[in-house]
């Protein structure tokens, strides 16, 4: 296995701050990504996680109130530079939210593949096979392939999670945040989006919040752990889930901090 | 005991004001249906719909200028009104932030409560004054007006019961605001923003003072935008307050007919939405 260590950083937080109005939430993040590694954040619930994850993408910003400070580099380019299209930003860093929110009366087919056909895709035949692609790979398609043209909102909320999943797929994204993707799946099917995430890692980089402990040890390559908008440890998975440098770190990962 | 016959007493005493005032709002609904009805089905003839007006003193004739005028003015109002509305209504819901926003906002208040009679002196003012002749156009203007505030509101608030996460979801995919709008969140409220249209077009159609001061009427068919144009609401108004017998009989024909053509417009737009939601599942 190659050191993860050497490979290419894709994206970088510096300094990375967020507030809702007064309230600070995510408190000078510094940290970096590396291409085609699966990234995972944990930490207690409130602790700003889904914040920080939603400043990567300056999808943050569109809450009434809510403000960024500090730096953060996809490729080496500031992606809050004021001459940087933000439009352009997030078509590079896709995002699978913490609720499912599929398109309201759209359609499963039309919920997948929307975000090409409003890029100026129309043939159907690729709109098609795109979303065949992307429904498989969400662990979905078997469930869905029969009635494509019901509303995508008809879905279990694991369903719609998957069909979110898919959706961020068909655009393809080199950077992919998936806030609790599977926090409401069954077994079964974390286990396919867990295979997912494998294989996606070939191609593209993956970061993700969760709150469950084996699955960051299982399918991550590095882990950070936060604390009340404080990142306290980042690092391989393989030292922070065995050897934690913190102590908060190991309390939180053997179950001893609430 | 006596406790609870007292509380059983006050809960009947409550449900019968409630019934009382329910029936209270019924009757005189029923009275205008029932009234209409009798008086303007019996005056109902094939020639109503078919024949213009004749020269006072000879019986008979219809009002088919005047219905088709108010199809006319009506969907040339909506015509105007609809497009600017609808923008107005997703400018206030998607960028209500600015400054410019609240201030619209104040005036598409202000707006719904001018009287109508005041909006047709307006349009006199604006329209037919310079233009020199009472004309279709000057009473599309008017209804549109009577139209827009209405179909701001609704369209404004419609586009706000969008929750935001269905935005951010929309943005997520890398897609410029603009096309998150129109082809995700308003797309996904057609159904409800019909209805919004459906009201303000019914709410225009039944505007008689408006029209008194800029389609002004005529006895004639026409289809000239630039003339004056018989509408329902002002033949009607002209033929009730007149002293012919006939003419009267014909108003209360005009008023069953207006009815039923607002009646109509709303179920086919009701049969149009289930077509769609069959359709998209809206
Ligand atoms: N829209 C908002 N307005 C104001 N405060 C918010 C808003 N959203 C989140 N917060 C606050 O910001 C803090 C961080 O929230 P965040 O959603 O990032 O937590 P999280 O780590 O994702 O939690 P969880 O694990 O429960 O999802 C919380 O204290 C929360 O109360
Ligand atoms: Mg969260």
């Amino acid at each position: 296995m190659p050191n993860l260590n050497d490979a290419k950083v894709i994206l970088e937080a510096k300094k990375l701050e967020a507030w809702f109005g007064d309230f600070h939430a995510v408190k000078g993040i510094t940290v970096d990504y590396r291409e085609k590694t699966i990234n995972a954040i944990i930490g207690p619930s409130g602790c700003g996680k889904s914040t920080y994850l939603r400043c990567l993408n300056r999808i943050h910003e569109e809450i009434e109130g809510a403000r960024t400070a500090g730096e953060v580099l996809l490729e080496g380019k500031n992606i809050y530079d004021k001459k940087v299209d933000v439009v352009d930003v997030r078509r590079r860093i896709g995002m699978v939210f913490q609720k499912p929110n599929p398109f309201p009366s759209m359609s499963i087919l039309d919920n997948v593949v929307i975000g090409l056909r409003l890029q100026g895709i129309s043939k159907r035949s690729t709109l098609l096979e795109t979303a065949e692609v992307c429904l498989r790979k969400a662990a979905l398609w078997d469930e869905v392939k029969d009635k494509l043209n019901s509303l995508g909102t008809s879905l279990s909320g694991g369903q719609q999670q998957r069909l979110c999943i898919a959706r961020a797929l068909a655009v393809n994204p080199p950077v992919l945040l998936m806030d609790e993707p599977t926090s409401a799946l069954d077994p079964i099917a974390t286990a396919k989006i867990e295979e997912l995430m494998n294989e996606i890692k070939k191609e593209y980089t993956v970061i993700i919040v969760t709150h469950n402990m084996q699955q960051a040890a299982r399918i991550s390559d590095f882990t950070s752990f936060f604390v009340y908008g404080n990142m306290i440890e980042h690092g391989l998975s393989a030292d922070i889930f065995t050897n934690p440098k913190e102590k908060q770190t190991e309390d939180y990962i053997s179950g001893r901090f609430g | 005991m006596n406790y609870r016959i007292y509380r059983k007493f006050k809960n009947f005493m409550f449900l019968v004001l409630t019934l009382v005032s329910a029936l209270a709002v019924l009757i005189p609904l029923f009275m205008i249906i029932q009234f209409v009805l009798v008086q303007g089905a019996s005056s109902l003839s094939l020639d109503f719909f078919t024949q213009l007006p004749k020269p006072v003193g000879e019986v008979g004739g219809g009002m088919k200028h005047a219905i088709l005028g108010t199809i006319y003015i009506v969907l040339l109002g909506a015509a105007i009104a609809i497009p600017i509305g609808v923008t107005c209504g997703i400018y206030l819901s998607e960028f209500s932030k600015s400054k410019l926003s609240k201030t619209l906002k104040m005036t598409v208040d202000l707006m719904s409560g001018i009287p109508s009679i005041v909006i047709g002196i307006f349009a006199y003012l604006v329209v037919v004054v310079p233009l020199k002749s009472f004309s279709a156009f000057a009473g599309a203007i008017a209804l549109s007006i009577i139209m827009l505030p209405i179909i701001i509101k609704t369209s404004e608030e419609i586009l706000k019961l969008v929750p935001n996460h269905i935005r951010e979801a929309g943005l997520a995919l890398g897609l410029p605001r603009w096309k998150v709008i129109l082809f995700i969140i308003l797309k996904g409220s057609v159904s409800n923003l019909l209805t919004g249209m459906i009201l303000a077009i019914s709410r225009a159609a039944g505007e008689t003072a408006p029209l008194l001061f800029t389609a002004f009427g005529n006895m004639y068919l026409s289809y000239n935008m630039n003339e004056p144009m018989a509408s329902l609401p002002v033949q009607i108004y002209t033929y009730a307050i007149s002293p012919y017998k006939d003419w009267q009989r014909q108003a209360w024909a005009g008023a069953f007919v207006l009815m039923v053509l607002i009646l109509t417009m709303n179920l086919f737009a009701r049969f149009i939405l289930t077509k769609i939601k069959d359709k998209k599942g809206i």
